[in-house]
């Protein structure tokens, strides 16, 4: 009977309709968690307050100065003496404090010429934000011994994200975040409402299959999270100019595998979940925790402990954003991630076929 | 009086070993209000949702519309109405839109169930606020709605677990007043209630202790059988026996 499947979506979605709060919350969550993973927060160190000590300012030093001045991360706060470094940093006139020996342009003459002894650069940090300080270091050093090629101890070499943008790999935590949320954390609240109200029963006693109404539930969330794909999407091209060389198909497609994993597993809380504070509290415990925590969305998996390693292989969203970095990022096609591709959809049709029989088996 | 639409024999249900329903046998009529009796926990939710189709019985058999119950099940939720204790209408929707969606859930057409929804509300006198929320209305309304509502698809039995409770008397009766059109129009009214002064309305009625139907006849006669004043004093003499404990 189409008709009744029909009338279904009609009534899920009016009870989407009606709660503009809740929609508004799914609408908006994406759009300023990009803007906020985009611009505000972000790892990288930007503005960073340098200044010089020099005894003798020597062309050297003035060269290294000037690049130091031009370079868009730092500012460049002007020539100090020995005696002030401690009460600049104290205060927080500079961040950074870059000391020139006097004979600095002597060594480094000398170097050219073969002489074993180099010139000593001493930076001084304000380390009370420690990953500021680490990133200031790798700056300074990159730039203060970059001119000289002889001088130069180490290279490299940034690909995909030369300018190391912390928003290129933010974009695809934040889908495989969002996507849980309004998929699984939706429709199991929705299914779980049903139970506590009494429709339920009333719309098991009704002629309509079990399975129907949970389609009919699901559809009407599945659209709404198109319409927040799409969102993501188009932000993170033309907002964040992320660059999604790997073909804005292959995207799409993964996603739809994802959004169908989410559904399935907010079908499973909804069976496990006998109140909607319950299903609230599981979804944020199995399912958002893991996600930040174990997914590589905040911390890369490699600098996780071995133990939570291996657990992060059941983490489905570790997949997901993986195979996303990869298509978004290094715009790779859709045919060298069908590992996590494969993955994902195992995951999907066991967890479906899991939250299926379970949905059944409750009813009697 | 002579057609059966639900036909019950030794019905038996049990959770481990536990038998929430022992043995059960009692047929109702075509157009009969049926009063379905019973302290807490005697076992009457179990039995209803036994002929709902909800929950396959452990032992017993029975037809309900014609099907039988443990084997045409689906075919019965299309023929039956239910109404349950909690108020289970969609607050977020209209009067109109809730309509709407249990016609479409009983594959009324279109034309069908405005015509169906109008006749229901304008006999409730809800025609004017259809556009309503379910939500705002007073408790009441909303059981008189939800009466409206199982049996919009016009049912052959309506179920109805206890469809007055914490409702004012007057409306009550004109809740009552509703059930017996419905039972002169020939639908079968199935319904349970703790409140005696409605076992009284009822055409026959039985009552359940401990899981198995004492006592199943006429208010009248069962008054006389016990040498009762009311129904509550029936009620009294054999819930004293009863061996469960109220849950």
């Amino acid at each position: 009977m189409k008709h009744n499947f029909l009338s279904f979506v009609k009534k899920e979605s009016l009870h989407i309709l009606r709660d503009k709060r809740t929609m508004l919350v799914v609408m908006l969550i994406p759009v300023v968690l990009m803007v906020l993973f985009g611009f505000a927060i972000s790892t990288e160190v930007n503005n960073i307050n340098v200044a010089v000590v020099a005894p003798e300012r020597t062309d050297g030093v003035k060269e290294a100065v000037d690049r130091l001045a031009n370079n868009s991360n730092f500012t460049f706060k002007g020539y100090i003496g020995q005696e002030r470094i401690d009460e600049c940093l104290r205060t927080g006139k500079a961040t950074a404090v870059v000391v020139f020996a006097a004979d600095y342009d002597r060594l480094a003459m000398q170097a050219t010429e073969g002489v074993p002894v180099k010139p000593i650069i001493q930076v001084i940090l304000d380390a009370s934000n420690v990953n500021m300080a680490t990133s200031a270091t790798a700056y300074l050093q990159s730039i203060l011994l970059g001119a000289k090629a002889q001088q130069a101890m180490f290279e490299t070499r940034m690909l995909f994200n030369p300018q190391m943008k912390s928003a290129y790999n933010f974009v695809p935590g934040i889908m495989g975040f969002i996507f849980i949320l309004v998929c699984a954390m939706m429709t199991s609240v929705s299914i779980v409402r049903e139970k506590e109200s009494g429709t339920m029963e009333v719309l098991l006693v009704s002629p309509v299959r079990p399975v129907k109404i949970i389609f009919a539930k699901m559809i009407p969330y599945f659209t709404i999270s198109c319409v927040v794909l799409v969102t993501i999407l188009l932000l993170a091209r033309y907002l964040l100019g992320v660059p999604m060389s790997g073909g804005v198909s292959g995207i799409f497609a993964l996603s739809l595998v994802y959004l169908a994993l989410s559904l399935s597993l907010g079908l499973l809380v909804s069976t496990i979940a006998g109140t909607q504070m319950a299903a609230l509290l599981i979804s944020a415990m199995v399912m958002m925790m893991p996600i930040l925590m174990l997914s590589g969305l905040l911390f890369p998996i490699e600098n996780l402990p071995k133990f939570f390693q291996v657990i992060s292989n059941i983490v489905p969203a570790r997949w997901y954003i993986d195979a996303m970095r990869k298509m978004m990022i290094q715009g790779l096609p859709i045919a060298a991630v069908w590992k996590e591709c494969a993955i994902l959809l195992g995951m999907t049709v066991s967890l479906l076929a899991v939250s299926l029989k379970k949905f059944n088996d409750k009813l009697e | 009086m002579n057609e059966t639409v639900i036909s019950v024999r030794n019905l038996t249900k049990c959770f481990g070993s536990f038998t929430a329903v022992n043995g059960i046998s009692f047929d109702v009529h075509k157009g009969e209000i049926f009063g379905f009796l019973g302290a807490n926990g005697a076992g009457k939710t179990t039995a209803m949702r036994m002929l709902c189709g909800l929950s396959y019985p452990t032992r017993g058999s029975g037809t309900v519309a014609g099907f039988d119950i443990t084997r045409e099940g689906e075919q019965i939720k299309r023929h039956i109405g239910y109404m349950s204790q909690r108020f289970s209408l969609y607050n977020d929707l209209t009067i109109w839109e809730n309509m709407q969606l249990f016609a479409g859930i009983y594959g009324l057409t279109k034309k069908d169930t405005d015509e169906r929804a109008k006749v229901l509300l304008e006999r409730l006198d809800f025609f004017s606020e259809r556009n309503t929320l379910v939500g705002s209305l007073p408790l009441g309304w909303k059981q008189k709605l939800a009466f409206a509502i199982a049996t919009i698809h016009r049912p052959d039995v309506v179920f109805l677990d206890e469809p007055t409770g914490g409702v004012d008397p007057m409306t009550r009766r004109q809740f009552w007043e509703l059930i017996y059109e419905a039972a002169e129009s020939g639908t079968t009214i199935f319904v349970t209630t703790h409140y005696m002064d409605e076992a009284e309305y009822c055409s026959r009625v039985s009552i359940m202790v401990d899981g198995e139907v004492r006592a199943l006849d006429t208010p009248t006669r069962l008054k006389e059988q016990f040498a009762a004043e009311s129904m509550d004093e029936v009620f009294r003499t054999l819930a004293r026996g009863a061996k469960r404990e109220e849950q």
